[in-house]
């Protein structure tokens, strides 16, 4: 029965800074195990959508449940919901206090209450599956751009989350760090991890996206899989989105 | 020449101060050893309200803040321990220079508190945020340590203003090092023991002076 329900489900949702509506509706399932990639034109929402999914933004009205838990409800635990949902930020915010371990077991510590031994062996595992065992005792200001986005995914991995949002996860990389990130990100799908990827890498898009998402303007304006969205997209617009991308 | 020897480094007049002296100094170290804490403590009692989401509470900070920063602390200190008595409380001298102290230098360090939270970038909240730690939990172990980290040497200089003011405490007649001296003076009718107790500050707060320059070097260094 569970294995039906969509681990991420939004409905209906709206957002709005002051006057500014910035999502205007947008409804999106993504079922267990799905790589959804999201694209669309700067300032068409993206980001918004994926921080109204943890509630780093407060959305404006409808309605987002991950695993059947309706996020916004009143009697909602959202802390607990956020270990379920894991973000990896385009600028990485690790903590550049704690070293690689410190970053990747504090909130196994904190939030779910391990004890340090526990917390550091979860922690291990976790930097192991993104290749950086070795740099566990590096602090973030000793690693590469690409080291310090994979410390950042083994961070959010050790929470064992539902759901991984990623919001531009390689754009502040150098180009030669961009592989190292967009491999770890491909082992995890192959694993099964259920993620959603705003992204403008279409090359990864192509190879590893069950479904493309097109936003613009704060709505969805057309998905689909990645051969319909990047080669016979309904609209014009997608076209010459792909075509400036691409250059 | 012999005239200023005689009057300012007169080693005879040192000895018979000294018993004097070295009572005024242990009493000036109890009481930084109180006032300091007491304001990095109340400071960042005063940093934390200001963040809080309450705006009546960052109100209230605002004014307490900008109240004690412009209020002369003597005249602080002699409110309280020569005006509070006649309201039925009084607190003796010791009690009255840790209060007003708490009072105003818990607005000073709270506002270098203030500024090491304030920069730390809303990515690390959120970051934080999203694993789901609490908003307590992000400022106890993501935001402080790196807030406090980043604000030290304000702290440190702000630390050595707070051990200099100490020598207030002498109008309320409590026996510190400076009022120590300025007793050994009148008896003696001899400055020696004033020259004596400024060294004392110098070579007690030389080394904090010099580890604010190396921060300062180093800052100048990442920059
Ligand atoms: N906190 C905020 N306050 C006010 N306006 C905001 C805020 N965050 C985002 N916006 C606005 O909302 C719109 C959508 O922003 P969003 O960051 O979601 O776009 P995006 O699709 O992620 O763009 P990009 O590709 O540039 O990252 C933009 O017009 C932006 O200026
Ligand atoms: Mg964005």
């Amino acid at each position: 029965m569970s294995g039906d329900r969509p681990i991420l489900e939004v409905r209906g949702l709206h957002k709005s800074f002051g006057h500014l509506e910035v999502l205007k509706g947008i409804d999106l399932a993504v079922r267990k195990g799905e790589l959804v990639f999201v694209i669309g034109p700067s300032g068409s929402g993206k980001s918004t959508l994926l921080r109204c999914c943890n509630r780093l933004e407060e959305p404006s009205s409808g309605s987002i449940l991950v695993e059947g838990v309706d996020v916004m409800a009143p009697g909602t635990n959202i802390n607990a919901v956020r270990r379920r949902i894991g973000m990896v930020f385009q600028s990485f915010n690790l903590y550049p206090h704690l070293d690689a371990l410190g970053n990747v077991s504090l909130a196994l510590r904190k939030v779910v209450g391990q004890s340090r031994a526990e917390a550091e062996l979860a922690g291990q595992a976790a930097l192991e599956r993104v290749g950086l065992a070795e740099k566990a005792n590096s602090f973030p200001n000793e690693l590469s751009g690409g080291q310090q986005q994979r410390v950042a995914i083994a961070r959010a991995l050790a929470l064992q989350p539902a759901i991984l949002l990623f919001d531009e996860p390689t754009s502040a990389l150098d180009p030669e760090l961009v592989g190292s990130v967009l491999a770890v990100m491909r082992e995890l799908r192959e694993s099964g991890m259920t993620m959603v990827v705003v992204s403008h890498e279409m090359r990864f898009a192509r190879s590893a996206a069950d479904r493309v998402i097109f936003m613009d303007h704060g709505l969805i304006v057309e998905q689909g899989t990645p051969e319909k969205l990047f080669n016979a997209p309904d609209h014009q617009r997608i076209k010459d989105f792909i075509a400036s991308i691409e250059h | 020449m012999e005239q200023l020897v005689h009057n300012f480094f007169n080693f005879e007049i040192l000895s018979q101060a000294w018993p004097l002296l070295l009572a005024g100094f242990w009493m000036t170290v109890k009481l930084t050893l109180v006032v300091v804490p007491l304001g990095l403590a109340g400071g960042l009692v005063v940093a934390l309200a200001s963040t809080s989401r309450r705006r009546l509470v960052r109100w209230l900070v605002v004014i307490y803040v900008d109240f004690f920063r412009a209020f002369p602390p003597l005249v602080l200190l002699m409110f309280i321990a020569f005006g509070l008595p006649f309201l039925g409380f009084d607190p003796g001298a010791f009690i009255a220079v840790a209060l007003s102290f708490l009072l105003n230098t818990s607005s000073y360090y709270g506002e270098i508190f203030r500024a090491g939270i304030e920069s730390i970038t809303r990515g690390q909240h959120e970051a934080a945020r999203s694993t789901g730690l609490s908003v307590p939990q992000t400022m106890v172990y993501v935001v402080l340590p790196q807030a406090v980290k980043n604000v030290v040497p304000d702290l440190v200089s702000n630390t050595l203003e707070v051990i200099k003011l100490t020598s207030l405490a002498s109008v309320v007649a409590l026996p510190e090092l400076l009022y120590a001296a300025r007793q050994a003076q009148s008896l003696t009718y001899n400055a020696t023991p004033i020259i004596a107790a400024g060294i004392i500050y110098l070579v007690c707060l030389w080394p904090l002076v010099r580890l604010l320059s190396r921060f300062e070097h180093r800052q100048i260094a990442l920059h």
